[in-house]
């Protein structure tokens, strides 16, 4: 179970940057940025992650017995969704006001010009 | 640099950071065993500390508050960043859509879309506003009660059109509503100064564990960051459909 958890933490986060390195479109180069992120929300969750426990709400326990998972972490993913999403949009943003000036999303293609 | 060149440096890095990752990923506790002690003792506490049910957002709010104040600042930020970068630039002008062939009248939404959005819209601002007030009891709060209020927006764009999504999104409100939350946070730590405590102590009266009036300045914490989000990601929305709507290049 360890190595499925911890290896699609390392898969996401490699595939991502992969996407960002290899992109042709400053959009699709956000969305990979997103990707290579999610990899640490799952490894925050996973490290929190305790065998049978429940989620770290304690309404109506007796129907949930056992132990319950690291809160912290799941503050910490809250946190971690935050950002990201205030960096996807600061991105995005800039996307815009690149296609407008160059009138292309191709990063490669952005070299040629200047204004 | 070529393409080729990128990809095998990218190759090379990518490698040293895979080796890295492994090694440090080897070292973590193996899934499922443990949690810290830190976390199994606020899992204990936080009911009785606080009065809370969900131990989530009393970390986020109050075992961890001032972290959450910095969260709140980076969202402000990056709401004000894109809307100083979304903004008409010098060889741009804002100007409404204007009606081409006012012989030929807009079609108006299908009945079956007007509803639907009528029907979705309503049940997402009930949904949001359950989310936000009952962030102490059951998962949930004011970022994510926030961001359900602000989609709401879109549901309203999707049904209608630009026009009336304009009279949804008062500029001046959303703003408002974004600032007064991410100040209103301050104050309410500030009550914490003024009661003799910390900054974002919980000063508040507790309440009773499981009802709506419990958790301290949790709920209210989850109030004031909900009215920051829902306005912020709103301006957002606003921001964005701005760019394909009204903001086009001035004739020369």
């Amino acid at each position: 179970m360890s190595a499925l958890a911890y290896g699609v933490v390392a898969w996401l986060f490699l595939i991502g940057i992969y996407g960002v390195v290899t992109s042709r479109n400053l959009i699709h180069l956000v969305v990979c940025l997103s990707v290579a992120q999610s990899a640490t929300d799952i490894l925050l969750l996973a490290i929190g992650y305790r065998s049978g426990g429940h989620a770290p709400v304690f309404v109506s326990l007796p129907a949930h017995p056992g132990p319950a998972v690291d809160a912290v972490m799941q503050a910490l993913a809250l946190t971690d969704v935050v950002v990201g999403a205030a960096v996807t949009g600061l991105l995005l943003a800039l996307a815009v006001q690149v296609h407008k000036r160059a009138g292309t999303l191709d990063p490669d293609a952005l070299r040629a010009t200047r204004d | 640099m070529s393409r080729r060149t990128r990809l095998a440096f990218f190759g090379v890095a990518v490698a040293a950071l895979a080796v890295t990752l492994g090694v440090g990923l080897a070292g973590l506790p193996s899934f499922g065993s443990q949690i810290t002690a830190y976390a199994g003792m606020l899992n204990e506490l936080a009911q009785r500390q606080r009065h809370v049910t969900d131990v989530v957002s009393a970390i986020t709010f109050d075992y961890r508050g001032i972290d959450t104040l910095f969260e709140e600042f980076i969202l402000l930020s990056a709401v004000a960043g894109i809307s100083v970068l979304l903004r008409p630039l010098s060889d741009e002008t804002r100007k409404l859509p204007e009606d081409k062939a006012p012989d030929r009248s807009i079609p108006p939404p299908s009945p079956a879309v007007w509803l639907l959005a009528v029907f979705l819209g309503s049940l997402l601002v009930l949904t949001g506003i359950e989310t936000v007030t009952h962030g102490q009891l059951t998962p949930g709060g004011g970022f994510q009660g926030g961001v359900i209020l602000a989609s709401a927006l879109y549901v309203v764009y999707l049904g209608t059109n630009y026009v009336t999504v304009e009279r949804f999104e008062p500029a001046p409100l959303l703003e408002a509503s974004d600032g007064t939350g991410a100040s209103g946070y301050v104050f309410i730590g500030l009550l914490g100064l003024l009661a003799g405590a910390s900054f974002l102590s919980n000063v508040v009266g507790l309440g009773t564990a499981g009802t709506l009036i419990s958790g301290g300045t949790i709920p209210l914490l989850n109030l004031v960051v909900g009215l920051e989000v829902a306005g912020g990601f709103a301006i957002l929305a606003s921001e964005f459909l701005d760019q394909t709507a009204v903001i086009r290049t001035r004739q020369r």
